[in-house]
């Protein structure tokens, strides 16, 4: 039984979508999606499904809807791609708006489901593929779209004007030189080794997390620098939802200004899903194997700097704490142990989630849930119980988030569930908890 | 390339600057920039909190400046700089600030001649542009990207003319963008529009054009081209050509468009990236003749080797018979001339100079974090703390290198015979 | 009756079994080299590797959280596997026709097999008629193929043991058995062999692309 109270949510982008779609229409879009090459693999799949539902016990949608069968992986793909490969497309405008919300909010594409079939079937994929397919008709939830939107028209997730970016950087710089005096943030230094991308909501909403990282790169002694021009939002949610014309796009935009400045690698902030955008679909997209320069997550660089000693962490947490692994740098980068590393290094009081690493549950807010906004908060608070359980269990006071839509998803389950527990990111606890130079603070 | 025949190319090196002296003086010393003809390096320096000032060859500019930044010499190598001055901002342009004073101020551009100076303004809450201090009549809701034409006479820019709402994806999809060229916005909207591109002689603003949620073209001077494409990538004009040309996506291949008709016989998988022999006869793009492959087509024939990582935009030698980009392969980066690739690889290495005729292909490269300069795939033994692309003389047989050493800033011309 | 299912019945369904595999097999490669993604990711190290560890009893999380599930159905394929090839009474068919000396195993242990594949193969189809998740997304038809499995074994079964009359079961044995293999290639019962392929590619996918374990 699909959750009553979810049918009955209004989106108004599926809503007016679908009033005006004709089935003629649905038929020729489906018909053209699944006769592309990609469409071939899913095909194997459906084959190849033995329709055992092991999959329905890695889904943190079924386990947290008290194991509603509606909510297994296979049973979403069932209600959705198959009957469009089944009936060759002809299907009605109600069956895509109810297509939309499976593929939309009850699906991240966190891939966890693909690690418990004994075929290790891509259903993250072919959930994606419908995303595809209603974005093609112009069923998606409002809220993700606009995002898309502002992808379009600005290049960036949140409608960033040009000028809001130039002086954030600006006005970060002076509060961080507060900090740490003599500090910069080099703005377009070509040939500088490493290149800092963000996504929107940092100078929109959490501005100082850019102060802290220009702490900590001038710290580390790191030749940086930040683009003051289109290409430093490395955020893609055109990827999901479905406008892969925009994915592309955006991310061309992100990887040319690396190119143009010439840097080495690219640095991104803590987020998971810009890093996927990134590092695998945007490339696919283009035309690349792999991103023409290194992207190396903040993870990563925390690590890569604490291990050569090029900052010292001279305050170490005692309380109890946990960590959530971001499905898109752990099942979908393996950076799991280097997270463990950094996390040691902070705080001395560590206590796990089970199942961790690779086999942690999503957070519920990746994979675009969370952008399509308002109207679907409480399906997506119901989907996630069992990470609220997982936090609970650890009793600890602190959740380590290492990427934005786990932040924000973990606040809303914390929140919702009313656990005693904050979150913070890695960034916010180096900062504090790190060695300034002599002179500089206490 | 006759600017370069006033400069001075008498052989020999000279020290214009000293980055040392201004380190010592100075709480801090921003990343230079030279002038295209070497003789002048300008630099931000702080002298205090809220001191900022710039240094032109060791000598400050006048203004008190509250911040500095940006510092862009043009073609014709005057030098700018977005300052702040009494919380309000302007361009300075060899060290004269705009009459006028704007909220806000990014993104200086020149048209090719350099004798045009363009900025983007903030004004109150609008936006718009600023051709040489001078604001354009109307302000837009925003203003994202524009261009100049060559002589900098008319100016493209895309604007929203169309108020928006928060999360009102309607409206948006009904089209709230629009192309302002000199300050007129077009009559037609659009959902989206990327890279205006103006035309050799001033007449044609062509733009790549969102028509529908997934329908993109080519629009010029307000009309789209007839077909649509799945996406499109950013036009440009052939010199002494029409229309223009542009990649364009069908199915899931890209294909070279020339006024909305296929020019080239190929299908590939990625195309982008067009440049023009200076003459305009030759074409040659960027383009990926498989998946994970990049590499250089010339009109139509892409060269035989690929490379993984990433082919930068290409280059016509001055008489249009070579192409050389740069290219990474296995996070090395080098250059290729003709298909023939450089023998020797680099940390980074930047866009390769080509003279006329045979001569010798230059690039600026980077190892070890220290710079250099190849030349035919061989870097040279002189290391630099920095280094600016080199330039050859008009006739081939000179480089003007321009690069800081021992924190000294030299200027140094040599007979292209003598690099090796 | 007999002469005909043990002649050119079983031709029939060995030729449309190999026969669908290979069409099965060019199909897939086909629609593999289709995406041009596909095989730049896949590299033989991360291939095996996830093969591996989904091969291995208990190898991957997902067996070792349904213990009783994972044993039964390892058991249950190992068996079904393993039975055809070397019951007695197959072996001495192969002697009989085609001169093959084989190996085969003692008729108390295959008969134990037997029983082992019949029951998980009930329990199996129970699972599916009983538990919520997988009943959801079963059809008859998927109910009816774990049958079309289950048939030579149970015919097997009655016919070693000679309960009923053996001419009737052998021919019904022959027949299930030659339905068994027509099956394969046409529906899911192919994962026998797709396996391999998806597990390959997500191992790779995981492994080389993503730095990460699929198990």
């Amino acid at each position: 039984m699909a959750d009553l109270a979810d049918m009955q949510v209004v989106d108004k982008g599926l809503e007016k979508a679908v009033a005006g779609l004709s089935e003629e229409r649905i038929q020729e879009v489906i018909g053209s999606v699944l006769s592309q090459a990609v469409a071939g693999r899913l095909k194997l799949y459906l084959q190849t499904c033995v329709h055992c539902g092991l999959c329905a016990e890695a889904c943190h949608t079924y386990v947290s809807r008290d194991k509603d069968p509606d909510f297994a992986p296979v049973a979403k793909v069932k209600d959705t791609l198959a009957v469009m490969l089944k009936k060759k497309g002809r299907v009605d405008a109600e069956f895509m708006k109810n297509a939309a919300r499976v593929a939309f909010v009850e699906c991240g594409g966190c891939r966890r489901c693909s690690m418990y079939c004994p075929f290790g079937i891509d259903i993250a994929t072919m959930i994606m593929t419908v995303r595809r397919i209603c974005s093609l008709l112009g069923v998606v939830p409002q809220y993700i779209q606009d995002t898309t939107n502002s992808h379009s028209a600005t290049s960036n997730q949140m409608w960033v004007q040009p000028d809001d970016w130039i002086d954030t950087l600006i006005w970060q710089e002076e509060d961080a030189q507060l900090e740490l005096p003599g500090l910069r943030i080099p703005l377009d230094k070509e040939g500088a080794d490493v290149l800092y991308s963000v996504i929107a909501p940092e100078p929109k909403v959490m501005a100082q997390l850019i102060a802290n990282m220009a702490v900590v790169m001038n710290v580390a002694g790191i030749d940086w620098t930040m683009s003051s021009a289109d290409g430093w939002d490395n955020s893609n949610m055109a990827m999901f939802s479905g406008d892969l014309e925009i994915m592309g796009r955006i991310e061309r935009v992100h990887w040319e200004r690396a190119l143009e400045l010439r840097v080495k690698r690219m640095v991104m902030g803590e987020c998971g899903h810009a890093y996927r955008g990134a590092v695998y679909d945007g490339p696919k997209w283009l035309g690349w194997q792999g991103p023409p320069l290194p992207m190396i997550h903040a993870v990563e660089l925390y690590y890569d700097i604490l291990r050569e000693g090029r900052i010292e962490i001279v305050d170490k947490l005692t309380e109890p704490v946990t960590i959530q692994d971001p499905c898109n740098i752990v099942r979908g980068s393996g950076l799991h142990e280097k997270l463990r590393y950094v996390v040691a290094a902070l705080c001395d009081n560590v206590v796990e989630m089970s199942p961790n690493h690779e086999h942690n549950y999503c957070c519920a807010a990746g994979g675009g849930v969370i952008n399509c906004g308002p109207p679907w908060k409480l399906s997506r608070l119901k989907s996630i119980k069992v990470k609220a359980q997982q936090l609970g269990r650890t009793g600890a006071s602190l959740c380590i988030t290492p990427c934005h839509n786990c932040h924000h998803g973990i606040e809303d389950i914390i929140g919702h569930y009313q656990l005693h527990m904050r979150t913070s990111f890695i960034l916010e606890l180096l900062v504090k908890q790190m060695k300034m130079p002599e002179g500089v603070r206490g | 390339m006759t600017r370069s025949a006033s400069w001075s190319w008498e052989t020999g090196s000279r020290t214009l600057a000293d980055l040392g002296e201004l380190r010592a003086v100075h709480r801090e010393v921003h990343e230079p920039a030279v002038s295209p003809d070497g003789e002048r390096l300008g630099v931000v320096v702080v002298r205090g909190d809220g001191a900022f000032a710039v240094a032109e060859n060791g000598e400050l500019w006048e203004p008190e400046l509250e911040r500095a930044w940006h510092l862009r010499y043009t073609p014709d190598g005057r030098l700018t700089a977005l300052v702040r001055i009494d919380d309000m901002w302007t361009v300075a342009v060899d060290g004269e600030p705009w009459q006028r004073r704007f909220p806000f101020v990014w993104n200086t551009g020149f048209s090719a001649d350099g004798r045009v100076i363009a900025a983007q303004v903030k004004e109150g809450m609008e936006y718009t542009l600023c051709v040489d201090g001078q604001l354009w009549d109307r302000s837009f809701l925003s203003l994202r990207s524009y261009a100049l034409s060559a002589d900098g006479r008319r100016a493209a820019a895309l604007v929203q003319v169309e108020e928006l709402a928060e999360a009102d994806t309607e409206k948006f999809a009904q089209g709230t963008w629009s192309v302002a060229v000199d300050g007129e916005p077009w009559e037609q909207r659009f959902i989206g529009l990327w890279s205006p591109a103006i035309s050799p002689d001033g007449e044609m603003v062509a733009v790549q054009a969102r028509t529908d949620r997934f329908e993109y073209t080519i629009a010029v001077n307000g009309v789209p081209w007839e077909s649509r494409f799945a996406c499109v990538w950013e036009p440009s004009f052939r010199p002494g050509g029409a229309g223009p040309l542009a990649p364009a996506r069908v199915g899931s291949t890209w294909r070279l468009m020339e006024e909305g008709e296929q020019l080239w016989a190929t299908s590939f998988v990625q195309l982008w990236h067009l440049r023009f022999s200076p003459a305009g006869e030759r074409a040659a793009a960027v383009v990926a003749p498989e998946w994970g492959r990049f590499t250089v087509a010339v009109d139509d024939r892409p060269w035989g080797c690929t490379f993984g990582d990433a082919v930068l935009p290409p280059v016509f030698s001055p008489d249009g018979k070579r192409v050389a980009a740069t290219v990474g392969h296995r996070r090395r980066w080098t250059v290729a001339v003709d298909g023939q690739v450089w023998e020797e690889s680099f940390d980074m290495a930047w866009m390769p100079v080509l003279g006329p005729g045979r001569g010798p292909v230059l690039a600026k490269v980077q190892r070890g974090g220290e710079y250099g300069l190849a030349v035919d795939g061989r870097l040279l033994s002189q290391r630099y703390e920095l280094l600016w692309d080199p330039v050859l003389s008009p006739e081939g047989d000179k480089v003007l290198l321009r690069g800081v050493q021992g924190g000294k800033y030299v200027r140094r011309v040599v007979p292209t015979g003598e690099l090796r | 009756m007999y002469d005909f299912v043990r002649g050119p019945l079983v031709w029939i369904a060995l030729l449309v079994f190999v026969s669908g595999l290979l069409l099965r097999l060019v199909w897939m490669v086909k629609t593999v080299r289709r995406d041009p993604t596909v095989l730049p990711a896949m590299t033989l190290r991360h291939s095996l590797r996830s093969i591996a560890h989904w091969l291995i009893p208990f190898g991957s999380r997902s067996m070792r959280t349904r213990p009783f599930f994972s044993a039964m159905s390892y058991a249950f394929h190992l068996c079904l596997l393993l039975l055809p090839v070397t019951v007695m009474a197959h072996s001495v068919e192969w002697q009989q026709s085609w001169g093959i000396r084989w190996w085969s195993l003692p008729p108390r242990v295959a008969d134990g097999m037997t029983l082992l594949v019949i029951l998980a193969g009930v329990l199996f189809l129970l699972r599916r008629v009983m538990s919520a998740e997988v009943r959801n997304v079963n059809t008859p038809l998927d109910l009816l193929i774990l049958l079309i499995v289950l048939g030579p074994f149970a015919t097997g079964f009655l016919a070693y043991h000679q309960w009923v009359d053996y001419q009737t079961i052998i021919v019904l044995h022959i027949v299930s058995g030659a339905l068994w293999l027509i099956t394969i290639p046409f529906t899911w019962l192919q994962h026998m062999f797709m396996f391999f392929f998806s597990r390959a590619f997500m191992g790779s996918e995981f492994g080389a692309v993503r730095n990460a374990r699929d198990w």
